[in-house]
């Protein structure tokens, strides 16, 4: 008898994947692949694709993936949900897509409560443009276009997305996660496989930010990075549930589908 | 028989806006998925289809900017949905970018200018300031679709039938350019309630990936030959709309000593002028383009060794002037006469400007 100890999820194409040693994308990418098998929807599951440095997933995820205008992952993800109810439709986002240029798309997909999952990587930065601001980048935060540190009396603070989204009563699932120790991946695991699972169920709009490492635009080296995100990071973005409230439960009206 | 024939189809006429027509029209064609956000002149197609849509099993969406809503259209497409979006110039100018994916995505859909004044705000009134936006590609990269220019509300209905089958055949965008008078004014319209419409299968459509291989929607090639290659293809495809779906009408051009050039409500126009000035014994014809990309530059050439001049009328300052001087490469005077701003020009306007184009050739 043997035992499989470990093996490429089916939803993975088993691929050298573009992402810098260090980088938190290619476990996050590992982790839904993981979780479309574990709920056996590969078949029905449509991934989209942002402009940054995830917007190869197309070439990682073995399923479905359509790519999206920079920002506007959510109103293609919102076109295909309404027009094909059946898919289990999810809108992977780095920080500058879903934050900066897509704040309108973001807040208004939640805002309709709609039932799609969206995956949020926060890293703090622009990687795939060379290491520029984004709007999570924590304050005193040197970056390309913050040479002498991340100034909010210049740029603002660092948005909380989740937090923000959270006044929004139609929202179903909104939580924030890290990468940083093996716990809080397994943390991560569980927040993304109940946003997957919320959309199975009709339960509404979803967003799992998950603060991931960028050693290369931090300038650290991969272990340095994750104690960054424990040290500096997690301090201003807190992990947690922010909100949980799917609809169709304790009363609340309004399932998609 | 034919006599009961002609009376049914009176009886099917209903009088409608050029916008509602052209959004049941939309509905007849089997576009079950609208996304919109309100603009005048264009705002009954969004409450024809918050009103309709649902009756029909449709999505009706009203999203949060016109950005928004190209992109919805560009995920309904996506998923093999015949997908629509409209808007008036300020808020195609915002859909640019979703055009240009939708073009490189090789997406099917359809999407609808209803032209005001510009630029900028402009005004709320009737124009074709549009046209260089809309036959050039107003957004990135080197992309065309077709671009219907309907001038009647049954023209415009029957277009946007006719726009569905087109995008899907290509996989590509189609353009509807109406405008403030043609999308407000009312017409008696016959909408056919089961159009033989041409929907193909969609095998590249992301539909789930059961029993087959994942299919991936994209415009992005890093590599630059695979870009290269990606482009070759696409103007392959564009090279083919030219050949095959070219439209144009032409009236009284076989003896016209002078043709108007016009397209859509201005060719309405440009009629008028036409009759009364055949009625004074004045030799004018009309040429006018029904796809302004295509553009009939061959048919419109054919005529050049025939008329002594030619008058193209816009509602803008002069921008498909420039195809017919291209079309007819200096051989003979082409001049043009427009107005801006979301004003509409009289029929007499016309009328003198023919009167002064028949007097100076009759004086030199």
């Amino acid at each position: 008898m043997t035992k499989t100890l470990w093996q490429i999820p089916e939803s993975l194409k088993q691929v050298v994947t573009h992402y810098c040693p260090g980088c938190g994308h290619g476990i996050v990418n590992r982790l839904i692949g993981e979780i479309v098998d574990e709920l056996g929807i590969r078949e029905r599951t449509v991934g989209i694709s942002p402009v940054g440095c995830a917007v190869l997933g197309y070439d990682y995820f073995n399923f479905d993936v359509s790519e999206a205008a920079h920002g506007r992952t959510p109103a293609v993800a919102t076109g295909m949900k309404r027009a094909r109810p059946d898919l289990i439709v999810f809108s992977y986002q780095g920080d500058g897509d879903l934050a900066a240029i897509g704040t309108a798309e973001i807040m208004h997909a939640g805002n309709r409560g709609e039932n799609i999952t969206v995956i949020f990587v926060n890293n703090g930065v622009y990687g795939m443009t060379g290491g520029q601001m984004a709007p999570t980048t924590i304050d005193g935060q040197v970056t390309k276009t913050t040479p002498r540190g991340r100034m909010p009396e210049d740029v603002g603070e660092p948005l909380k997305v989740p937090e923000m989204l959270a006044v929004c009563d139609r929202t179903a699932f909104l939580a924030r996660c890290a990468l940083d120790t093996p716990k809080n991946i397994r943390a991560a695991k569980r927040a993304l496989k109940k946003a997957f699972q919320y959309q199975i169920d009709g339960a509404g709009f979803s967003l799992v930010e998950i603060v991931s490492p960028c050693p290369t635009y931090w300038g650290l080296e991969p272990l340095e990075a994750l104690k960054r995100i424990e040290d500096e990071v997690i301090p201003y973005y807190p992990l947690g549930v922010i909100r949980d409230a799917p609809h169709g439960a304790g009363g609340e009206t309004g399932k998609r589908d | 028989m034919a006599r009961t024939d002609g009376d049914d189809a009176r009886d099917q006429r209903v009088l409608m806006c050029g916008n509602e027509a052209m959004a049941e029209a939309a509905i007849a064609a089997g576009c079950r998925c609208y996304f919109g956000y309100p603009i005048t002149p264009q705002n009954e197609v969004t409450a024809y289809m918050a009103k309709r849509m649902p009756e029909v099993g449709g999505v009706f969406l009203q999203s949060e900017s016109e950005l928004a809503a190209v992109n919805m259209v560009f995920g309904a497409a996506a998923v093999g949905a015949r997908a629509m979006t409209s808007s008036s110039s300020p808020g195609i100018s915002l859909k640019q970018e979703g055009i240009s994916y939708l073009a490189g995505c090789e997406l099917p859909s359809v999407i609808a200018n209803v032209m005001r004044g510009g630029p900028g705000l402009g005004s709320i009134g009737p124009s074709q300031s549009d046209y260089f936006q809309a036959t050039r590609g107003g957004g990135h990269g080197d992309y065309r679709h077709l671009v219907l220019a309907p001038s009647t509300v049954q023209e415009l209905a029957d277009m946007t039938i006719e726009a569905f089958d087109i995008a899907d055949r290509y996989r590509n965008p189609v353009m509807l350019l109406s405008d403030g008078v043609l999308g407000q004014m009312m017409e008696p319209v016959v909408i056919p309630e089961n159009p033989e419409t041409d929907e193909p299968d969609k095998p590249w459509a992301l539909t789930g990936c059961a029993g087959r291989e994942p299919n991936v929607i994209k415009s992005l090639y890093l590599d630059v030959l695979a870009l290269e290659a990606h482009n070759d293809r696409l103007q392959a495809k564009y090279a083919e709309i030219q050949r095959r779906e070219l439209r144009y009408e032409t009236l009284k051009a076989d003896d016209a000593d002078v043709l108007l050039v016009a397209f859509g409500t201005v060719a309405r126009i440009c009629r008028s002028a036409m009759r009364a000035m055949r009625e004074r014994g004045r030799k004018v014809g009309l040429f006018r383009p029904m796809t302004l990309w295509p553009f009939p530059y061959e048919a419109l050439r054919a005529t050049r060794d025939r008329v002594q001049g030619y008058l193209v009328v816009e509602m803008n300052a002069g921008q498909m002037v420039e195809d017919v001087r291209l079309a007819v490469e200096g051989r003979r005077p082409v001049e043009f006469y427009g107005r801006t701003g979301g004003a509409v020009m009289g029929v007499d306007e016309v009328v003198e400007k023919l009167e002064a184009l028949f007097a100076r050739e009759g004086a030199s």
